[in-house]
C-alpha cells in the first residue's frame, strides 16, 4: 500500500535552490530535467544580492519518489549550494495583463487590489495591469480578468523565500 | 611561477602524479601536446582513435584505483570520446579528460572542428568545466582530480580552448582543496549503524548484496570478513566480481539476469537485504513488484541520490562503505550470532546443488564456457580479465574464477561493445606484472580493432580471446527466445575477416582454434609471446547464456534451459 502511494499521487512543490553564480549553471539543471523526464511548471533565476550564488525558484511535481530524486538530483550537481524544499515559503508570482481602453473598467479597482496589483503602464489605446500573490491566485486572477478582454498575459513563474 | 597553460596542465599532472595518459592528438590541444614533447614526467600512448584513448584510461582506472587520464582534440576528437565518457559516468570511474576547443574568440562561430563539448559531455560526465582564462586553470585542474577520485568517482572533462593553452598567467597549484558547494559524506550516522546492526540481528534470512560501490570504496577486505563474522550468504552484481573471493563459501555467485539460481533465490526470498554499494540496475531486480518482496532492506552508498532511486530503502545509509563497515564491525560482532542462519544457508546451499552452475562440455565443439573456465585454471589470480560486451561477457563473469577486486573490467552500465581491448591496454600500463586478457566475441572485437597497432607501437602485449560464434550471440540469443528464431543482422558467419593474418599485420600474433588442445597450445604461446595476440576460437554456434531472466521478469523464475 505504502509503495503504491508514493508512486501515485501527484505533488506540486516550490524548490529553492542556491547555485554558484557561473557559466552553465542553468543548462545544468535545465538539463537535469530534461534528461531525466522531470516537469518544469515555472522557473526563475536571479543572483543573491551580495554574494557570488544565484537562486533559482523551480516549480516543479510529481509523485514523492521522484520529488525526492529531484532533490537529490540537484544536490548531486557540484555548483548547488543548497536545496530548500520544506519549511514555510512566501511564494509570489507576478502577472502583467493589457487590456484595450475601451473596455468598461468597473469593478477593475477591486480587483487589483485583492491581487495587491496596479496600473503598471498605460498607452492611447491600452492600459497594463500588475498583480503580485502566489501561483494559485494568479491563476484565479487571470480567468476573472477575461471579462475585460485582455490582448496579452504574461506571468513571471513563482519566486519564494523561506521564513 | 609564470607558466602558459599547456604547461599548466603538464605541471598539474605531474603533480598529481599522473604516470601515463592516453591521447590523440589534432589542431587544438596541439599546444599541449608541444608540451607532451618537451617533458618526461609521464608517458604518452598514442591510441588510434579517441574512444580507445577514454576506454583505456579507463581501464587503467578500474585496474589500479588511480584517476585515468587523456587527451583529445576539438571536434570529432571529443565527439569520438563522448562514449567513453558516458562508459565511465555510469561505472563510476574516476577520470580526467582534457580536450582542446577552438579559441575563445572563435566560439560560437561554427569554426573549423569547432563544438559545444561541454554541452554535450554534461550529462555524461560527473562534472565539467570550459576554461576561459589560464589564471583558472590550476584551480580547475585541481578540482577536476579532486572531484573526479572523491565521493562517487566519475569522470570530469576539461574543455580548454586554443588561446588559453598559450596564455600565461601565474600557476599556483593549490595543495589542498574544500568546495563550499561540494562535501561527499564519508561517515555513516552511528544511530543509524545502531539500528541496521539490530535489524540484522533480528533478521532470519539476511543476503549481502554486494555492488560496485565495494570495489571503489576499497571495502572487500571488510566485506569478506563481515560476510565471514556473521555468516551472512552474499551475492555479487556484475560490477562487484572479486569482491568476495572466487572460493568463499558464502558467496552465492552474481545476481541478476544471468546470475546464479541460488544468488536469484536467495534474493527473492530473504527477509532482510543488505545493499553495499550497489544501485539495483533493472539488469539485477528484474521486475520490481515482484524485487526483495518478503525484505527490509538496507542501503549503504555514499551517493545519496542511489538510495531509494528504484527500491524504497527502510534503512540508509549514506557514506563510505569501508568507514561504515568499520564502525559496524565491532557492533556486529556483539550482536550478531551467525549460527542463527544455518539453515538459511543450508537453503541456499540446496538450490545451488539443485540448479548449479552448469553447462554440457562437448568433445567436438569447444564450449565458450570451457575456454573461459581454462584461461582460469591456467592463469587464475595472474591475469586480469577484461571483457567486451556480449555473450562472452557474461559467461566470463560466470565462469571465471575471480579471486579479488579490480579483476574483471567489463562495461557494466553502458554495455559498451568496442570497450574490452583498448581497456586491457589501460590495464596493462597499470598493472605491467598481470598478464592482461581481454575475452571478446567476433561482433565486439571489430569496433576497436585499430588498437592492434597502439598495441603493438607501445609494446602493450594484451592476449585477444575471441569467442568465435559468427554472431552477434546475445542479440542472436534474444531472437531466439524471443523473436522466433528471425535472426535479423545477427549472423555474421558469412563475412568475417582473418583473425589470424589481420593481427600479423599489425604486427602480432595470430592464432586459430578448433580443438582443445591448440587452444592450450595457443594461450600457452601467447603469454610467452609478449606481443599483442589474437585467439580466434571457433566455439559452439548456438550456445545461449543460461540461466536467464528475461527482461522484466522476476529473480525467481529463470530460464534454466531453452526448449525450443
Amino acid at each position: 500500500m505504502m509503495r503504491a502511494n508514493k508512486q501515485k499521487t501527484e505533488i506540486r512543490r516550490v524548490l529553492s535552490v542556491i547555485v554558484t553564480n557561473e557559466d552553465g549553471v542553468l543548462s545544468r539543471i535545465s538539463g537535469l530535467f530534461a534528461g531525466r523526464g522531470y516537469n518544469i511548471d515555472s522557473l526563475t533565476v536571479a543572483p543573491v544580492p551580495e554574494t557570488d550564488f544565484s537562486r533559482l525558484t523551480i516549480v516543479t511535481c510529481g509523485n514523492e519518489r521522484v520529488l525526492e530524486q529531484i532533490v537529490k538530483q540537484l544536490h548531486k550537481l557540484i555548483p548547488t549550494y543548497k536545496v530548500i524544499e520544506s519549511g514555510e515559503f512566501v511564494e509570489k508570482e507576478m502577472a502583467l495583463v493589457k487590456i484595450p481602453l475601451n473596455e468598461d473598467f468597473n469593478g477593475l479597482d477591486a480587483m487589483l487590489k485583492a491581487y495587491n496589483g496596479t496600473i503598471a503602464n498605460s498607452g492611447a489605446d491600452f492600459i497594463v495591469v500588475m498583480v503580485a500573490d502566489n501561483a494559485k491566485r494568479i491563476d484565479n486572477f487571470l480567468q476573472a480578468i477575461k471579462k475585460y478582454n485582455p490582448t496579452d498575459m504574461v506571468r513571471s513563474g513563482s519566486v519564494a523565500m523561506d521564513v | 611561477m609564470d607558466l602558459n597553460g599547456s604547461q599548466m596542465v603538464i605541471e598539474a599532472l605531474r603533480r598529481e602524479n599522473v604516470s601515463v595518459v592516453f591521447g590523440y592528438p589534432g589542431g587544438a590541444i596541439m599546444n599541449v601536446y608541444d608540451e607532451v614533447y618537451k617533458q618526461n614526467y609521464f608517458e604518452h600512448i598514442l591510441t588510434r582513435h579517441e574512444q580507445a584513448a577514454i576506454h583505456a584510461a579507463d581501464g587503467y582506472a578500474r585496474a589500479s584505483g588511480d584517476v585515468g587520464v587523456a587527451f583529445v582534440t576539438s571536434g570529432p576528437g571529443f565527439t569520438n570520446a563522448v562514449t567513453g565518457l558516458a562508459n565511465a559516468y555510469i561505472d563510476s570511474i574516476p577520470m580526467v579528460v582534457i580536450s582542446g576547443q577552438v579559441p575563445i574568440s572563435m566560439i560560437g562561430t561554427d569554426a573549423f572542428q569547432e563544438i559545444d563539448a561541454v554541452g554535450i559531455s554534461r550529462p555524461c560526465v560527473k562534472h565539467n568545466y570550459l576554461v576561459k582564462d589560464a589564471k583558472d586553470l590550476p584551480r580547475i585542474l585541481k578540482e577536476a582530480f579532486y572531484i573526479a577520485r572523491s565521493g562517487r568517482p566519475g569522470p570530469v572533462h576539461v574543455d580548454i580552448p586554443k588561446d588559453v593553452t598559450a596564455q600565461v598567467a601565474k600557476f599556483s597549484y593549490p595543495e589542498k582543496i574544500t568546495m563550499r558547494t561540494y562535501k561527499p559524506t564519508y561517515k555513516g550516522n552511528s544511530r543509524q549503524i545502531k539500528k541496521v546492526v539490530d535489524a540484522i540481528a533480528n533478521s532470519n534470512r539476511p543476503i549481502l548484496y554486494v555492488g560496485g560501490g565495494a570495489v571503489n570504496s576499497g571495502a572487500s577486505e571488510l566485506v569478506r570478513e563481515f560476510a565471514k563474522m556473521t555468516g551472512i550468504p552474499a551475492v555479487e552484481t556484475l560490477m562487484a566480481r572479486g569482491v568476495l573471493g572466487d572460493k568463499n563459501p558464502l558467496l552465492m555467485g552474481m545476481v541478476g539476469m544471468h546470475g546464479c539460481y541460488s544468488a536469484n533465490m536467495a534474493m527473492s526470498e530473504a527477509d532482510l537485504m543488505i545493499a553495499f554499494g550497489p544501485r539495483f540496475d533493472d539488469r539485477v531486480t528484474g521486475k520490481l513488484s515482484e524485487f526483495a518482496k518478503h525484505a527490509k532492506v538496507i542501503h549503504v552508498d555514499i551517493d545519496p541520490s542511489s538510495i531509494g532511486k528504484i527500491v524504497d530503502i527502510d534503512f540508509p545509509i549514506v557514506g563510505d562503505l569501508k568507514n561504515v563497515l568499520i564502525d559496524m564491525m565491532p557492533l556486529a560482532k556483539d550482536k550478531i550470532d551467525s549460527n542463527k542462519y544455518q539453515a538459511w544457508r543450508d537453503l541456499l546451499q540446496r538450490y545451488d546443488e539443485i540448479h548449479p552452475l552448469e553447462y554440457s562440455d562437448d568433445k567436438g565443439n569447444i564450449k565458450p564456457q570451457w575456454v573461459i573456465q581454462r584461461v582460469g585454471e591456467t592463469l587464475g589470480e595472474k591475469a586480469i580479465i577484461s571483457t567486451d560486451v556480449g555473450q562472452h561477457q557474461m559467461w566470463t563473469a560466470q565462469f571465471y574464477p575471480f579471486d579479488r577486486p579490480r579483476q574483471f573490467i567489463t562495461s557494466g552500465g553502458l554495455g559498451t561493445m568496442g570497450f574490452g581491448f583498448p581497456a586491457a591496454i589501460g590495464v596493462k600500463k597499470a598493472k605491467p606484472e598481470k598478464i592482461s586478457i581481454n575475452i571478446t566475441g567476433d561482433g565486439s572485437i571489430l569496433m576497436n580493432i585499430q588498437e592492434l597497432m597502439t598495441a603493438y607501437e607501445s609494446k602493450i602485449p594484451v592476449i585477444n580471446i575471441i569467442l568465435n560464434n559468427g554472431y552477434l550471440g546475445m542479440v542472436r540469443q534474444w531472437q531466439t527466445f524471443f523473436y522466433d528464431k528471425r535472426y535479423a543482422s545477427t549472423d555474421l558467419s558469412n563475412a568475417q575477416p582473418d583473425f589470424v593474418k589481420l593481427a600479423e599485420s599489425f604486427g602480432g600474433l595470430g592464432f586459430r582454434v578448433e580443438t582443445k588442445e591448440e587452444f592450450d597450445r595457443a594461450l600457452n604461446e601467447a603469454v610467452k609471446s609478449n606481443v599483442v595476440c589474437m585467439i580466434d576460437v571457433n566455439v559452439d554456434r548456438l550456445e545461449d547464456v543460461l540461466p536467464m531472466v528475461p527482461a522484466g521478469g522476476t529473480l525467481y523464475n529463470m530460464i534454466l534451459e531453452y526448449k525450443g
